[in-house]
Order: structure tokens, then C-alpha cells, then sequence
């Protein structure tokens, strides 16, 4: 049986576990529905033209996991920002983990999707935000939305700041042979609320693991979303990651996307500007090598005028590593006076790494700033020779220089110690220790 | 101090250096003027290993041992010291952070353990001190920003941080007001003592006011085609170089 019938026929014994009378399971309904019509991906659609799916789908994954599973946290510490107090939300092998976890109703909600789905109290905010700036076209949301149970609901109120940062983290231990895991986030900013979020997904062990994961967003007026993904998993590991925002007038959203390690990642980032004076920032680094897979898939979609989107990703491929970027801007004929600049620069470290880079741009109002531009490239010889005049070795100069490259993405990270913290993952990926703490 | 014989480097199909000859001993300061192309940068980088560059024939000595196939950062072990023309930006480290990394490369390399940081401190104290370079400086990103002038006066400062052997500064005299000139100049006569040796490549007389130097060489098409004291320099900034080029025709 392939993955896609096995979905389909699975989704009868997910109905066994979840209240069939809810509004939010006719939506599931329809999504198994839009998913069983167009199945996954496959590289004659355009969107999908350098991103295979085929090898995942002969995987012969679990969707519901058998077993339980523990995990110390002394194990697992490292991968949090543990440095700093933060509220923390932590799934092991798609199940809660309220061992690991530390959540929050104190004047803020940071807690579960599950309890948002069957309390009646939030019932209201469900209805009004639950997949509804989510695709309900695209087949891999549509998958996400059919199965969607568990994940983080993060609920911050008018004029609200949570205490501290959040942590979202996603732990798979392997006591599956191979496991789909397909969490769903809802996060709400309400006017002036401000949150700082971190996810990480991490595998534990070497077995398959194969991630859909779909997160709305929602900023109304005025409020502060900082959003940092980290992504720096094994490479028997793989992400999809289908991000929907949804901002109101004078908001502020940003999204860093680490992507340091993982067999396949797919990054779908989609911002949807819905009032005037928005800012969307997004900015990555990609630092991968072996035969790794990064595919960045952006979209900013201007629906009103006077807003600005800002995109800077940076990719360092070695061996045999692909990359693709596609930042997709639609400028509507009312959003005059966008501002919207994009930039993908890329490094080849070796022969045999490939980068595919595109911009897609469909503006249809007339006084708009819209600029774009990529690069792909080598190391800077002159500079590497600079370097090296000055005693540095080749392979800390090449390192020095890389991390020059990818710099300055890292300045608008607000959270010092996952700024150190990112610092240090770059330091290791490029296997050096430099003379200074990165 | 450096032994040059016999040089010859090209690259790609394109030979630069035609036999080089030069001596330079301790305590010794040569300039090394010449035409727009004669090869005086490129002989600047075979000294310091640049490796876009072959050597076809001859060697290059540093106090008697033969520097082929050293990598540039063994030479910079070994006192090379190279000052750039252009030298490159590095954003996201800082001056301080660059200097302490390549300080304790080189201890690395010769078996010491990494300098203490409150000596590192001092060190950086002192040496920007005497090229009055301002504290806020020395925490921006390497030559990121830098005007000219400052290009040129951080390269000094590396220089003193480095405390080289022989040390070979290509065209640092380029892009310097008279100030800025006088301060770089200055510093590099305090570095100067009987151990060490500097090569100074420029155009003009007017840096060689400052650095005064034991001998001066021209280097024309690849070769040097005069040596003589610091008399020549004055020679050549009155009558150019075509007379010199007529000269080697006949």
C-alpha cells in the first residue's frame, strides 16, 4: 500500500479518537477529501519541480505511534535555549510530554491545540481562526488539517507580552521503525500583544522520520510576532513546514528559518497582509551538506497599501547539497506604495552542490518599490589569501568568511542566548573553533 | 633577513615575475617603485605565498630557508607580513576579534597556548595607542565601512600586533591624506628595529620622505632594472620612468 492510501484508509481509525460533532471535524473532512483528490506533490507541478517526495513515499511510516515514550530531560537539554526561563511546549513522538513541558493560562494561553479543540471555552476562537488562513487547496496542508489534533495553541491577549519566550519542540525517539508526525499550531496575537517563539524538531535516533507540519498565525493591529525556526536535525529526518500569517494593520511579523541539517526540508512560508502599514520580514541561513535537501518556498502576498515585506536568506551548499529558494511577492492593484525587497545569496563550496534560486514577481499596482537580486558563488579567493597572510589556517579562514557570509541574518535575532546559541551551531558546521565565541 | 634568486612566477599563461634578484638583511628598509604593471603586487604576493601565482623558477629564502610550497599562513607564521592594497571587508568580526584569532593562530602554530586575554587587551591598548586609532574603531567589523585612510591604518595596526620580521606594505600610501600618512609612516618607523626588514612598495617619493630607505629598486617589465640608494627615488619623481625603460633597450 503506498503512504497516500494508507492516509486515506487511516483517517477512519483517526475518527475513532476525535469528536465527530464538532465544527472542526466537517473541516477535516474536507481536507481528507481535497487530499485524496491530489495526493502528494510531484515534481511536474511547478512548485515542486527540484523537491522529489518519491523516496518518503516509499516509506512505510507509522501515523499513529504504538508506544509511549520517556525522555529525561538531562537527555534532551541541550536542544532547548536552556540558558534562559522559557515557557516550553514538547511533544515526544507526537504525544504531549507535560513531563518536559511548562505551559501557561496566566493572563496568556500557552498550552495545547488538543485542549483548544475539545474545551468548550475556546470554542469561539476556534471558530473564527482555525484553518482559515491555512490553504485549504494545498494537498500537503489539506493532509495536515485532515489528521490535525496536537500541536501548540498559543493564545496572547490584547496589550499582552508573556513573561518569556516559547519554546515549540517536537522529539521522535525512534521506537517506531518510521514515524509521520503531522503537528498543528494555532498562535493568536491579539492587538498590541508581543511573543517571541522558538520550534525545533529533532529527531533522537537514526530511524525514519517524516514531518507535515501547519501553523496559522495571526497578528491583528499593532502586534509583535518574532518567530525562529531551527532546524538542525539528522539526516534520516525530514520537514515539511507550511507557515500561514495572517497580519492586520501596523503589525509586525519575522520569521528566522535556521536550516542546518535534516534529509529534506521544505520551508512554506506564506504571508498574507491584510491592512496597511505591515511589516513581514523573513530571513534565513542554510548551512547544509552531505546529500541534504532545503527548499525555501516564500510568498508575500500585498493585499493593501503602505506595507513593506523584507527577505534575506543566505545558503552555504557543500558536497552533494541541493538548495532551492522561490520567493513569490504578489503587489494587488490597490497596495500602492509597497515596499518589498528580496534577496538569496548562495555559497557553492563544492562541485557537485546544486542551488536553484528564483524570484516570482506579480506586481499589478503601479507606484510600488519592489527590488530583488541573487547570487550564487565561490569563497572569495582575495579574501581567503587576506585571511591567511594574517596566520589564520585555510579551513579557518574559509570558516571565518563563511560566517561573514551568513552574518548578518543573524543581527535581528532578539533573543541573545539563542543568538549564541545559532553562533555556536554555525561554528560546528563548519567544524571550527574559532579564537573569539561566535 | 629575505633572499630572492633568480624568480620567475606566472599566472595562468601569463609570466609577471622574469628573474628577481634581491637581498634584504636585517634592519634593512628597501623600496620597490615602478610602472603601473611592472609586477611589483604580484612580487609582493609571491613573497607572502598567494597561490593563484606559480613559481616557474628560482626561490625565495626567509633567513636561509627555502619558502616553496609554504602555505601563506606558514610564511605569516614564519614573520612574513603583508600589507594590502585592498584590503578585504569581513562583516560580523569585529577588528579585536580578528586580531586575537590571528594572534593566537600563530601562537597555535608554534605550540604556545592562547594569549591571556588581559595581555591580549594591553597589547591592543598600546599598539592602537601609538597609531591613534579611536577605541570604537577596533570594534567594528573588519574593514567594513573603513574609509581609506582607515584601510590603511588598520593595516598598520595588524602589523604592529603581528610584530613581523619582514614586513611588505603595497602601495599603503594610496588613499592617504598627509595626516593619515605621517601617522601610518610613524608607526611603522617605531615597529623598525635591527631584527626586522620592511619592503616598501610605492609610485612615489613622497611616502619614502617618511619611511627612508636603505636602497631603491625598479621593477620594470618583471625585472629589476636599477638599484641605487634613496637618491633614486628623488631621480625617478623628477624624470618618470621612460628613462629608465629606454635604458633596458639598450
Amino acid at each position: 500500500m503506498d503512504l497516500k492510501e494508507k492516509l486515506v484508509s487511516s483517517f477512519l481509525a483517526f475518527e475513532n479518537g476525535v469528536d465527530l460533532d464538532h465544527p472542526v471535524h466537517d473541516i477535516r473532512t474536507e481536507a481528507i477529501k481535497n487530499f485524496e483528490t491530489k495526493g502528494f506533490p510531484t515534481k511536474k507541478e511547478e512548485a515542486w519541480k527540484y523537491t522529489s517526495l518519491n523516496t518518503l513515499q516509499k516509506i512505510d511510516f507509522s501515523i499513529f505511534p504504538k508506544k509511549e515514550s520517556m525522555l529525561e530531560y538531562r537527555d534532551v537539554k541541550k536542544y532547548f535555549i536552556h540558558e534562559i526561563d522559557t515557557y516550553k511546549i514538547v511533544f515526544v513522538d507526537g504525544v504531549y510530554s507535560s513531563f518536559l513541558s511548562e505551559t501557561t493560562h496566566d493572563g496568556v494561553d500557552v498550552c495545547l491545540m488538543s485542549s483548544a479543540l475539545n474545551k468548550p471555552m475556546y470554542k469561539q476562537i476556534i471558530d473564527v481562526y482555525f484553518n482559515k488562513i491555512a490553504s485549504k487547496d494545498d494537498s500537503l496542508t489539506s493532509l495536515n488539517t485532515a489528521f490535525s489534533r496536537e500541536g501548540a495553541y498559543i493564545y496572547i491577549p490584547k496589550n499582552k507580552i508573556p513573561k518569556k519566550p516559547i519554546e515549540i519542540v517536537h522529539f521522535s525517539t525512534g521506537n517506531e521503525a518510521a514515524l509521520l508526525l503531522q503537528p498543528r499550531n494555532l498562535i493568536i496575537a491579539e492587538e498590541n500583544a508581543e511573543m517571541q517563539i522558538i520550534e525545533r524538531h529533532q529527531s533522537l535516533t537514526s530511524n525514519e522520520v517524516f514531518t507535515n507540519s501547519v501553523t496559522e498565525i495571526y497578528a491583528a493591529k499593532n502586534s509583535n510576532v518574532d518567530y525562529y525556526k531551527v532546524q538542525n536535525d539528522l539526516t534520516t529526518a525530514s520537514l515539511i513546514d507550511n507557515t500561514y500569517i495572517d497580519q492586520k494593520d501596523g503589525s509586525v511579523v519575522k520569521v528566522h528559518t535556521f536550516s542546518f541539517g535534516g534529509k529534506l526540508t521544505r520551508n512554506n512560508l506564506n504571508f498574507y497582509q491584510n491592512g496597511e502599514r505591515i511589516n513581514s520580514t523573513m530571513k534565513g541561513v542554510t548551512i547544509i551538506e552531505e546529500k541534504q535537501h532545503v527548499d525555501h518556498h516564500t510568498l508575500v502576498h500585498h493585499i493593501q497599501p503602505n506595507c513593506e515585506s523584507h527577505q534575506d536568506y543566505k545558503g552555504i551548499y557543500g558536497e552533494n547539497a541541493t538548495g532551492v529558494f522561490n520567493g513569490k511577492i504578489i503587489v494587488d492593484k490597490i497596495a500602492q506604495k509597497t515596499n518589498a525587497f528580496q534577496q538569496n545569496n548562495n555559497i557553492l563550496v563544492s562541485d557537485k552542490a546544486t542551488i536553484n534560486t528564483k524570484p516570482q514577481l506579480e506586481i499589478f499596482a503601479d507606484d510600488v518599490k519592489c527590488s530583488h537580486g541573487c547570487t550564487i558563488g565561490q569563497l572569495d579567493e582575495e579574501a581567503l589569501f587576506y585571511l591567511q597572510s594574517r596566520g589564520i589556517p585555510k579551513k579557518e579562514a574559509r570558516a571565518l568568511l563563511m560566517y561573514a557570509f551568513a552574518n548578518n541574518v543573524l543581527e535581528s535575532v532578539r533573543i541573545p542566548e539563542l543568538k549564541v546559541r545559532i553562533n555556536k551551531l554555525i561554528a560546528n558546521k563548519l567544524g571550527v573553533r574559532l579564537g573569539f565565541d561566535l | 633577513m629575505l633572499k630572492i634568486n633568480n624568480l620567475h612566477a606566472r599566472v595562468e599563461d601569463k609570466e609577471i615575475l622574469k628573474g628577481i634578484n634581491l637581498t634584504v638583511n636585517a634592519g634593512e628598509v628597501h623600496a620597490i617603485m615602478g610602472p603601473n604593471g611592472s609586477g611589483k603586487s604580484t612580487l609582493a604576493a609571491v613573497i607572502a605565498g598567494k597561490e593563484e601565482f606559480e613559481v616557474t623558477e628560482g626561490e625565495v629564502f626567509l633567513e636561509g630557508e627555502n619558502l616553496e610550497d609554504t602555505s601563506p599562513e606558514d610564511r605569516a607564521h614564519k614573520g612574513i607580513f603583508l600589507s594590502f592594497q585592498y584590503p578585504v571587508e569581513i562583516p560580523g568580526v569585529s577588528v579585536t576579534n580578528f586580531m586575537k584569532t590571528a594572534i593566537n593562530e600563530s601562537r597555535k602554530a608554534k605550540g604556545l597556548e592562547d594569549m591571556p586575554a588581559k595581555d591580549m587587551l594591553k597589547l591592543i591598548r598600546e599598539k592602537s595607542e601609538m597609531l591613534e586609532i579611536d577605541r570604537k574603531f577596533l570594534s567594528r567589523s573588519l574593514n567594513e565601512g573603513f574609509s581609506g585612510g582607515e584601510k590603511k591604518r588598520n593595516e598598520i595596526f595588524q602589523m604592529a600586533m603581528l610584530e613581523p620580521k619582514l614586513a611588505i606594505l603595497d602601495e599603503t600610501d594610496s588613499g592617504l591624506d598627509i595626516d593619515a600618512l605621517r601617522i601610518v609612516a610613524n608607526g611603522v618607523n617605531k615597529l623598525k628595529s635591527k631584527d626586522n626588514a620592511v619592503i616598501v612598495i610605492t609610485h612615489y617619493q613622497r611616502l619614502l620622505e617618511y619611511i627612508v630607505p636603505d636602497f631603491v629598486h625598479v621593477l620594470h617589465n618583471g625585472k629589476i632594472v636599477k638599484s641605487g640608494t634613496k637618491d633614486l627615488a628623488l631621480e625617478l619623481e623628477e624624470k618618470g620612468y621612460d628613462w629608465l625603460k629606454q635604458e633596458t633597450v639598450i
